[in-house]
């Protein structure tokens, strides 16, 4: 447990907690980014270093853009008129807070039984991508498949209708 | 505490926020964002797993959350879609306001 990793811990839990409780929703998007930002370093700090630059690529270079288009194309959603908590919150919180409870206390009474102080994986990109197109190859091509369906998806579904003016 | 521990405490943290954010915000937007901090907590276990699991070199794990962000990337893109599609039809992102079946 360093150092790096309380900072980079608390900095992820803030922007979490940032995104979920200000009224706003543009600064929910950047708390968010911080968030992301704060996963990305902690997968570095957990030397897995091609996963981190694909957490910064994707979260914060295409999600956080596409959560931002979207929050301009709704315009009326950038201010809320009466509250940004829906009527039953308390019920939300209570189930999170229990889930957390239980997590909690399952990683703190669980027995260690993994090394704890492994080596430094060397792992370098090239390893990756050889796993990619051999092991993995056929994950790998479902993945390309489903990124396709699911940009079609989504343009058809945010297409405008035909025939209707707005 | 272990480092293993700690991470996953972090990842259960950041979890429950995701959730607490997805069940108790009436914005759809701010709903996918805490579905997209649940996703991310998942990730990290898995890639915290990796690192001190007995086989690291194996790359499981990390291919996991590799391809986990992928599924979640495309995920973001059909969800912010249906959002705007709704938002066109009711003019809200009011969960709240969402309670007819029929448009």
């Amino acid at each position: 447990m360093t150092f790096a990793f309380y900072v980079i811990a608390a900095l992820t839990v803030a922007g979490g907690l940032a995104a979920v409780l200000l009224r706003n929703t543009v600064h929910c998007a950047l708390a968010v980014t911080i968030a992301f930002a704060g996963l990305a370093m902690l997968f570095l700090d957990l030397d897995a270093q091609f996963a981190g630059f694909a957490q910064i690529l994707v979260y914060i270079g295409a999600v956080a853009i596409l959560i931002v288009f979207a929050i301009l194309l709704t315009r009326n959603s950038e201010t809320p008129r009466d509250g940004v908590f829906s009527r039953n919150w308390f019920a939300g919180l209570f189930v999170a807070a229990a889930i957390f409870a239980v997590l909690g206390w399952a990683v703190l009474h669980s027995i260690a039984v993994l090394p704890n102080h492994a080596a430094v994986p060397a792992v370098t990109v090239a390893q990756i991508g050889q796993a990619l197109v051999g092991r993995y190859v056929l994950p790998l091509e479902i993945v390309a498949l489903l990124l396709t369906a699911a940009m079609i998806g989504a343009v058809i579904i945010a297409l405008d209708e035909k025939g209707r003016t707005k | 505490m272990t480092p293993l521990s700690g991470f996953l405490l972090v990842a259960a943290l950041v979890f429950a926020i995701g959730l607490a954010g997805a069940l108790t915000r009436r914005n759809a937007i701010l709903v996918l964002i805490g579905i997209e901090l649940m996703l991310n907590a998942a990730n990290l276990n898995l890639i915290a797993f990796w690192r001190y699991g007995p086989h690291p070199a194996a790359l499981t794990g990390m291919m996991f959350a590799i391809f986990s962000i992928a599924v979640a990337a495309a995920e973001a893109a059909v969800g912010l879609g249906l959002v705007i599609a709704i938002y066109r039809h009711a003019r809200t992102t009011d969960l709240d306001q969402m309670n007819r079946m029929k448009g």
